[in-house]
């Protein structure tokens, strides 16, 4: 009867996707789209992959989509800006996905269900084990496209200003500084 | 009653109390507004209802464009969390894996040790 | 075949340990107005009831009556839903931590959590993680300067400091090698020399002192209340909430307070192990709330004493000492477990 609480999390699921793309507002497509990530999450648990659901919560839901709500209320857009016209999309819209169906229909075909039975891949101890003995170079190359992200992102949220902001080290230097700064532009007052 | 056609060694069995928990946790805030409803009285006044601005009538949208550095602490989070959740399953096989296992998270940290130097001499982790 | 009797069981655990948190909650409120009274050199609410005990009811009481406010300029539906949000997976923490080993009622045993799952210790963090998008919501909704202001802030600190957070927790599943959060606690049972109990707070004191910090500032407490930071933001998030609506994010509030504190207790206290527990299992709960005071005590202490930070303070603080802190710590731990296995 397992089928049954699969049903319920996949139609939950598909219906938090739709809501996602259906929204007029991004910020309520944000918030779908973290519900859906709950629904795989309960989807993974099923599957027996309990550190992957935990990560699928606390890395996507809950990392991933906090950044995705500071840059909606960071860009802020309204609602009328945001009116396309839907019919000019939808020349690219349909083709791409339909390319998409095609590509998961093809990929699926051949699939038994059967294939995936054995010991359960998920679990943290299974997922600890490989990723120190098959998977060890891939883990540690992942340290480099990590520490390549530090540095995307510093560099790209620089401010142009901030060209100096290394020789002042400390953010009490900075009050000090501003605090001379002022008391020099209260003596010329004087 | 979905429970009770599940099989308690199915994967999902252990965290039917969880579900069973969250429909008991949203319950009980429909209830309490539900009940507070049928009690409180409400009068509708356009001076009451607009937002606090200590006082003076609101100025403008409160929803500004916000700080760029609320973005960027976002964005060092999910790079951070993300190297987080690689040392859970590392801890768990800690005791298989040995000065193996220290050696090679040693590797891994000191890497990233690297980049968060870089966003600190850059001065990202100030917030002035 | 899940038997109509383990579903019985589940709801009684459910209700009872809901109605005891919720008790709980209300209490400790009391508890932090009357001490904060006695650090203040006055009484503190005294007088519905004896001692005051019948406080938490009237303020209840209360909330049910006022007015709920919803803003004109607010988005409605989120305005609604951000309490919620905050409110729902704080109290669905409680589902996975253990309170004492098994007991026998009626010839039955009972194991005294609602559910234990294998990955117990990142059900929490996954829930607390999820408590962000309540206040950001709140702070973004209600369209109000302070509310909006709060919310960033809050958001920026709570995702600052999970990672101190989740660091912290690391030395502790080196030594149980489990994310069980029952495994967490057996490993804690036994002796050095006869009588040092084996908890984790003293092979691991900075990570306990980092995993205190750190959730205090998870749960927005003083000396890290930025978010509410009356004297500069009015209220922060919950600036345009009443009534009912208030009420939840301060049940949320309480209830993080003691998800923490239960938290530190099963990681680094020894959860519900004391003496005699061996023999009377039943003591085992009740060293399990006496731990939880102590912590709950800490935090209505600190509220008594502290000033609170300045934001850039706050963040720095965070990024630039308790991270690279947790981080020495776990090489720190893995090396020491190393020596000792």
């Amino acid at each position: 009867m397992e089928k049954v609480f699969f049903i319920i999390i996949a139609s939950l699921s598909v219906a938090a996707a739709l809501s996602v793309v259906a929204q007029r507002n991004t910020l309520y497509s944000a918030f779908s789209l973290i519900g859906l990530f709950g629904c795989l999450a309960v989807a993974y648990i099923t599957l027996q992959a309990h550190l992957i659901a935990a990560i699928q919560v606390i890395v996507y839901a809950g990392a991933i989509m906090v950044l995705f709500v500071f840059v909606i209320m960071l860009l802020n857009i309204r609602e009328e800006e945001l009116r396309v016209d839907r019919n000019r999309l939808l020349i690219f819209s349909v083709p791409l996905g339909g390319l998409l169906f095609g590509l998961i229909y093809f990929g699926l075909k051949n699939f038994k269900i059967d294939e995936i039975k054995g010991a359960p891949v998920g679990t943290s101890e299974a997922i600890g084990q490989g990723l120190f003995s098959k998977y060890l170079l891939p883990f540690e190359v992942t340290s480099i496209l990590i520490l390549l992200a530090i540095v995307g992102s510093v560099v790209l949220a620089r401010r142009e200003k901030d060209g100096d902001i290394e020789d002042i080290e400390d953010d009490e230097q900075v009050v000090k500084v501003s605090m001379a700064e002022k008391s020099k532009v209260e003596e010329t007052k004087e | 009653m979905l429970g009770l056609f599940l099989d308690s060694s199915t994967p999902i069995f252990g965290y039917l109390p969880i579900v069973l928990l969250l429909l008991v946790a949203t319950a009980f805030p429909l209830i309490a507004l539900a009940i507070g409803k049928v009690f409180r009285r409400s009068v509708f006044d356009r001076t009451k209802l607009s937002a606090y601005e200590c006082g003076n009538d609101p100025v403008g949208d409160a929803r500004e464009r916000i700080s760029i550095r609320y973005y960027l602490i976002a964005m060092l989070f999910l790079v951070f969390d993300v190297e987080t959740i690689f040392l859970f399953p590392w801890a768990i096989t800690y005791d298989q894996l040995g000065l193996f296992g220290l050696v090679e998270m040693f590797l891994f940290i000191g890497i990233l040790v690297v980049g968060y130097y870089y966003a600190w001499r850059k001065g990202t982790l100030n917030w002035v | 075949m899940l038997t109509t009797d383990i579903l019985i069981e589940w709801l009684v655990k459910i209700g009872v340990v809901f109605f005891i948190l919720m008790t709980a909650i209300a209490y400790v409120v009391l508890l932090e107005r009357r001490l904060l009274g006695f650090i203040q050199m006055r009484l503190g609410p005294n007088r519905v009831g004896p001692f005051g005990l019948l406080q938490p009811l009237a303020d209840g009481l209360k909330f049910l009556f006022k007015e709920d406010i919803v803003p004109l300029e607010a988005d409605k539906a989120l305005y609604v839903l951000a309490p919620m949000i905050a409110l729902v997976p704080a109290l669905m923490t409680i589902s996975v931590i253990p309170f004492g080993d098994k007991i026998v009622i009626l010839g039955r045993e009972i194991a005294l959590h609602i559910t234990s799952v294998n990955v117990g210790l990142l059900v929490v963090f996954a829930l607390t993680s999820l408590g962000v998008y309540g206040i950001a919501l709140a702070g973004w909704s209600s369209n109000s300067k302070y509310s909006l202001m709060g919310g960033l802030r809050s958001s920026a600190q709570l995702i600052s400091y999970e990672l101190a957070l989740s660091l912290s927790v690391v030395g502790v599943i080196i030594f149980s090698g489990s994310l069980d959060l029952v495994e967490v606690v057996k490993q804690q049972n036994s002796f050095w020399l006869g009588f040092i109990p084996k908890w984790n707070i003293f092979t691991q004191p900075i990570g306990f002192l980092i995993f205190l910090i750190a959730a205090i500032a998870e749960t927005n407490r003083v000396p890290f209340d930025l978010p509410e930071a009356e004297t500069e933001l009015v209220a922060g998030f919950h600036t345009e909430y009443s009534s009912m609506k208030f009420a939840m994010f301060f049940i949320a509030e309480y209830a993080n307070m003691v998800t923490a504190s239960s938290m530190a207790t099963l990681l680094f206290l020894g959860g519900w192990y004391g003496p005699f527990v061996d023999k009377f299992p039943l003591l085992g709960p009740i060293y399990f709330s006496l731990k939880i005071l102590f912590f709950l005590f800490l935090y209505i202490w600190l509220r008594g004493t502290l000033p609170r930070f300045r934001y850039d303070q706050l963040m720095r603080f965070g990024w630039k000492f308790l991270i690279p802190v947790a981080l020495a710590n776990v090489v720190l731990v893995a090396g020491l477990a190393l020596l000792i296995y």
